[in-house]
């Protein structure tokens, strides 16, 4: 068991729990915090190119690193930890321990920093060992652990209405896992053929393929519901504005980076996976809801005034675009996805990051009471207009990389279907979808221009400093991952190329 | 040849990246010095490469039989999407892109040059961010030498959006004015939506040809030469099928390609300020004024005619998508016309002036068809048109760089845009008068300048298509004459120059000003002579003969008397102060109202944006978003609390209660149970 690497990601992670616990000032949080993300980040560029090297090798095993040990058993009922990761976990946890290591110097200076890391550290327990389940048993329980801190965070940390938002997330999230359990237990009961022992394990499920259709048809949106709360999807998003604009700075990095991934990341990792036909069939229903949030998030996001809120649409709109894109069921579509997952992680980290800087100074998120802080902040400003620049998708950035990925997929696929006589219902949402590339521009630099440029609006604004070196690196550090990804675009594709190729997703992309 | 290519690249991004994280560090004078001796090396680097293209006679680049050919000097996958279709980032060379490499770094150095003395006051301070400058200038130049060496449509895209950036950067330069910023950002977004249409337009070319690449597109290959490709009409299989199944794929009676290129057009429309989306490009005026030479007069505001100058071979199937083209252009180009004569402020004078002029481009290329056409008793050669609309890009390009930094050096000595307060300037600056002089000459179209020659064979090309837009262009040329000639008149003539109490008489710039300002007149002067017809035509065949020897005599005529026209009235109403323009004012309120506020596009812009897009969609959305999803959400938290309340009675605490409760449910159950049983 402790031959795998992936194990460790977890271990690491308990260690720096006990770490802090520990831990008897803020200097010796800090220090565990960084130690503990640092490591994280050197396993999972190791694991990174250790799988590539695997893969270059000839090693064409659907997962890698995989492993499975009893956890328990009640007679017919097993439940075993089973590890093992393709190329989209990977690229999600390189992205998890880089936000984990940016959030950790953004919150440098919290108060109650024992606490507050204690909870963090739990939440980032969740993610990782979300990411490299491949049991669902063990995935719905790491997810529970990820969203339960939220509430204590929100409540404890946040701002504003801080009570009403927390409660909301959390109960929304968790009408969602409703969903998703009751999808679950249904998967278990079919999970395989008569006669033959039931199993949690995904891999076992997808090759026995015994769910039947008309299960299928019942179960797919069950789960594709549960995990797209999560994502955002519409109407199931309102949870996003009020908790990200209530959520302290890190807590929205990790939830809008990483935790709004799990979604993503759910949805095809379960739903899709192990119910195509359903995927096929059902599509169009999720279709037009998530091409929906495309665009309905980028216009809600150009009338709001607060930061925070602005962000968050804003984050409905890109989310929307991550099961927009796997709901074309199309390779190339769906790697464009995956670039969107980690793209839309990485800026929106450095959006609420920056939000954040910015709040601690002024005191406020309303973008008429600011104005000017170019001249005020250059380092953060400029920092703001680069997030800003990778969200309206500039080439050079992630975002452009993810979107025409996208772009390219779903209209290739679109036209496909339109030749092919199935409609024309992914062409237009496709073209939609593209339309939200004027509307991010418009929001994006409707911000840029009233908070960053014209005259300083507060007088007060003016003795404020810029930023400190802490809050240099959490900016840094994502501000070069944002710019590798888009500058170098063709490494993540071999990453990805495996797994949304037609032979070993078959399942799913097999009518063209 | 492949180093010098990657150098032309390389080192305005490395400037870029050098100046914009260790300029504050480095002194004003060291980071203006730096940036512009990296643009000289450019320059001379972009020089060699185009003189091997045009005249080494290498094989990968003129064929036996005397063609022009297209050479891809590297190409490396940037991203692969799928086998079919991938993108590379490379550096293709071809008559086009070796000119265009010229025309961008010869502005690009001049405007460099020029800012070393344009960006700082008159006690020699230095403005604020002077370093930035020359970052934004050095990525503006990566950007468009990017674009313009595309291999492939999507380079093409990603340079052009860099392009677009930039260009929000530098108009934006003076970000403390909010006039600046407003109009940054409205630039901004309306390339992008034009933009839109151009992806769009991308991913349908690219899905039915199978093809990002212009060599496949455009192209053969030659035999025997790597890389090298011989320009041809569409030859990819997939742009055939199109064609094959024509009957098939048509929308809304259009055929696919006539979309694809229409949407690509739109993109072109969109950065070249076509109507209606032009509205950017007389704000965008708002940025430093060698910005405007640079970016909106000379290089960045050609990419739409350059990009269907590139797909040209695909445009010059498809009659329809060429005659939009022409639509486009030579409306644009009578209104652009119209309201610059109604300008006040000299910037916007020449904006629209620029606008007109990309017009005629425009045309050019649009009434271009391939076959025998005579134009007034002479026969018009194959492809003129394309021809003549690269000719006439380079020539504007130089006078309009010219003119702007001729403007830059009037508002460097008078402190204003506005040329009520200049007058007379002639005796007080005589290098700026005479060299702006020369640019009115060459944009009038006046023997010899060069736009005498390219503007002459546009018209030629236009005669040679349909009287219908030849008269039409011819009339737009005469007005050109006069509005150019209105503004050099109330500048430089007028009345005497009073110089305000307590300010110093206006006077010259310093070298790094004037010397720019010179170099750009010479070339002005003797651009007209370099034979293009044998260096860029559409397929790479050279039009025999010198441009003197060329010209159709009877449309030179008439385009040279049009112009004179023109001048001559200009002078009459604006040599000397007279009360005549005020006259003509009066009598026609309602024309010099329209033209005055540019017919009135802003404004209607200005209501769809605020009062439909954000009144009636993103406000409505908001407000449904808040009150019927959320609301529902809360609903249904809030009936479940009122639940919970209306049921918590029972946990009363009350053990009488609980008794009671326990005795009626036993008896319930006792009662039940008897009657199932029985």
């Amino acid at each position: 068991m402790f031959s795998n690497i992936l194990i460790y990601f977890v271990l690491v992670l308990l260690v720096m729990f006990a770490g802090v616990a520990l831990s008897r000032d803020i200097k010796q949080i800090r220090a565990v915090a960084v130690t503990g993300s640092v490591i994280l980040i050197a396993m999972s560029v190791y694991l990174l190119v250790d799988f590539l090297h695997l893969r270059h090798a000839g090693v064409d095993d659907e997962m890698l690193f995989y492993g499975s040990w009893s956890w328990f058993a009640a007679g017919n009922f097993h439940i075993n930890l089973t590890v093992g990761v393709d190329g989209v976990s990977v690229a999600m946890i390189l992205l998890s321990s880089i936000i984990v290591f940016a959030g950790s110097f953004a919150s440098w200076t919290i108060e109650q920093p024992k606490a507050f890391f204690l909870w963090l550290i739990l939440l980032s327990v969740g993610v990782f060992g979300f990411f490299i389940s491949l049991d669902l048993f063990t995935m719905f329980m790491f997810y529970e652990v990820a969203l339960i801190p939220m509430y204590l965070l929100i409540g404890v940390w946040g701002s504003g209405n801080k009570n009403y938002s927390a409660m909301k997330l959390t109960l929304m999230l968790m009408g969602g896992s409703a969903f998703l359990m009751l999808g679950l237990i249904g998967i278990y009961y079919h999970s395989a053929p008569e006669g033959q022992p039931l199993t949690w394990n995904l891999l076992e499920i997808a090759r026995n393929g015994s769910i039947s259709h008309g299960w299928q048809t019942f179960l797919f949106p069950m789960t594709f519901v549960g995990f797209g709360v999560l994502g955002a999807m519409f109407p199931f998003h309102t949870w996003s504005p009020d908790g990200h604009a209530s959520a302290p700075t890190a807590v929205s990095m990790l939830h809008a980076g990483v935790l709004m991934k799990l979604g993503g990341y759910g949805c095809f990792r379960v739903a899709m996976y192990l119910m195509p036909q359903a995927a096929q069939e059902l599509a169009w229903i999720f279709l037009i809801l998530t091409g929906i949030s495309v665009v309905y998030g980028a216009f809600s996001a150009c009338v709001q005034t607060d930061l925070k809120y602005i962000n968050a649409y804003s984050s409905v709109s890109h989310c929307g675009l991550v099961l927009f894109a796997l709901l074309m069921l199309n390779t190339t579509a769906m790697t464009g996805a995956v670039m969107q997952m980690l793209s839309h992680g990485l800026m929106t980290a450095l959006f609420f990051a920056l939000i954040g800087m910015i709040y601690g100074r002024t005191h406020t998120r309303d973008i008429r009471q600011m104005g000017g802080l170019m001249k005020i902040m250059p380092y953060l400003a400029v920092c703001y207009v680069i997030a800003g620049m990778a969200s309206l998708g500039l080439p050079g950035l992630s975002g452009f990389v993810a979107e025409m990925t996208i772009f390219v997929g779903s209209f290739q696929q679109g036209m496909l279907d339109f030749i092919h006589g199935a409609g024309s219902l992914r062409l237009v949402f496709t073209i939609i979808a593209c339309c939200s590339i004027v509307i991010t521009a418009v929001y994006i630099l409707r911000v840029v221009g009233k908070l960053l440029f014209g005259p300083v609006q507060d007088k007060h604004h003016l003795e404020l400093t810029d930023a400190t070196w802490w809050e240099r690196i959490a900016t840094a550090s994502l501000i070069i991952c944002v710019a590798a990804i888009g500058c170098f675009p063709n490494f993540f594709e071999h990453l990805l190329r495996d797994t949304f190729s037609p032979e070993t997703f078959h399942a799913i992309i097999s009518n063209f | 040849m492949e180093t010098s290519a990657i150098l032309i690249l390389a080192i305005p991004l490395l400037m870029f990246l050098f100046l914009g994280l260790a300029g504050k560090y480095l002194p004003h004078k060291w980071a203006g010095i730096l940036g512009t001796a990296g643009m000289g090396v450019t320059m001379i680097l972009a020089y060699t490469v185009a003189f091997t293209y045009f005249f080494s006679g290498a094989p990968e680049f003129i064929s036996a039989t005397g063609d022009r050919l297209q050479h891809v000097v590297f190409n490396q996958e940037w991203l692969n999407f799928y086998d079919k279709l991938t993108i590379n980032i490379g550096f293709l060379l071809d008559p086009i892109s070796a000119m265009m490499l010229v025309v961008i770094t010869t502005i690009s150095f001049m405007v460099h040059l020029y800012s070393n003395g344009y960006m700082r006051d008159h006690h020699g301070v230095w403005e604020t961010g002077f370093q930035r400058f020359y970052a934004f200038l050095s990525l503006f130049s990566f950007s468009m030498l990017g674009l313009v060496v595309a291999t492939n449509i999507f380079q093409m895209y990603i340079f052009w959006e860099l392009v677009g950036a930039s260009s929000y950067l530098l108009i934006g330069f003076y970000y403390t004015k909010p006039s600046a910023v407003a109009a940054s950002k409205k630039a901004f977004i309306v390339t992008r939506f034009a933009d839109l249409g151009f992806l769009v337009g991308i991913l349908l070319l690219s899905f039915n040809t199978g093809f990002f690449s212009f060599t496949e597109m455009t192209s053969v290959p030659v035999e025997g030469v790597a890389d090298t490709y011989q320009i041809n009409l569409g030859t990819a299989e997939g742009i055939k099928n199109i064609f094959a199944n024509s009957a098939a794929s048509t929308f809304m009676g259009a055929s696919v390609l006539t979309w694809a290129l229409v949407l690509i057009f739109m993109g072109g429309m969109g950065k070249s300020a076509m109507m209606p989306l032009h509205i950017w490009l007389p704000d965008a005026m708002e940025g430093p004024t060698p910005v405007s030479a640079l970016i909106h007069a000379a290089t960045m505001v050609v990419a739409g005619v350059f990009l269907v100058a590139r797909l040209f071979p695909l445009y010059v199937l498809n009659e329809a998508a060429l005659d939009i083209v022409t639509v486009v252009g030579a409306v644009t180009a009578l209104y652009a016309a119209m309201v610059a004569c109604a300008q006040i402020d000299i910037k916007r004078v020449l904006a629209f002036s620029t606008i007109s002029q990309i017009a005629f481009m425009m045309v050019s290329l649009g009434v271009t068809r391939l076959g025998h056409e005579t134009a007034l008793g002479h026969e018009v050669h194959e492809g003129l048109g394309y021809m003549a609309s690269m000719f006439h890009l380079f020539t504007h390009a130089m006078f309009k760089a010219l003119l702007f930094l001729g403007a830059g050096a009037l508002i460097h000595a008078i402190g204003s845009n506005d040329y009520t307060a200049m007058h007379g300037l002639r005796k007080y600056m005589p290098v700026t008068h005479i060299t702006f002089l020369v640019g009115c000459l060459a944009i009038a179209g006046i023997i010899p300048f060069a736009g005498f020659f390219s503007k002459d064979e546009i018209l030629t090309a236009c005669f040679g298509h349909s009287a219908v837009w030849a008269i039409w262009m011819t009339l737009v040329a005469g007005l050109t004459a006069f509005y150019m000639f209105r503004l050099y008149f109330l500048i430089f003539w007028w009345k005497e120059h009073k110089t305000p109490e307590g300010h110093h008489a206006p006077h010259d710039q310093p070298w790094t000003m004037t010397l720019p300002l010179i170099i750009l007149a010479v070339i002005s002067c003797v651009a007209g002579f370099v034979p293009f017809g044998k260096l860029v035509t559409w397929n790479g065949h050279e039009i025999a003969g010198s441009n003197l020897a060329n010209l159709n005599w009877n449309v030179a005529a008439i385009s040279l008397v049009v112009a004179v026209c023109g001048i001559l009235v200009a002078m009459k109403m604006y040599k000397k102060e007279n009360p005549l323009p005020e006259k003509m004012r009066n009598a026609l309120p309602n024309l010099w109202d329209w033209c005055h506020h540019r017919f009135y596009w802003d404004e209607l812009y200005q209501f769809i944006t605020h009062k439909i897009i954000f009144g009636c969609i993103c406000k409505p959305i908001a407000w449904f978003d808040r009150h019927i999803i959320d609301g529902t959400m809360d609903a249904f938290a809030s009936i479940t609390n009122k639940a919970s309340y209306a049921i918590r009675g029972l946990q009363s605490g009350n053990v009488h209660m609980y008794v009671w409760i326990y005795l009626v449910g036993a008896i319930l159950l006792a009662a039940i149970s008897m009657i199932v049983i029985l």
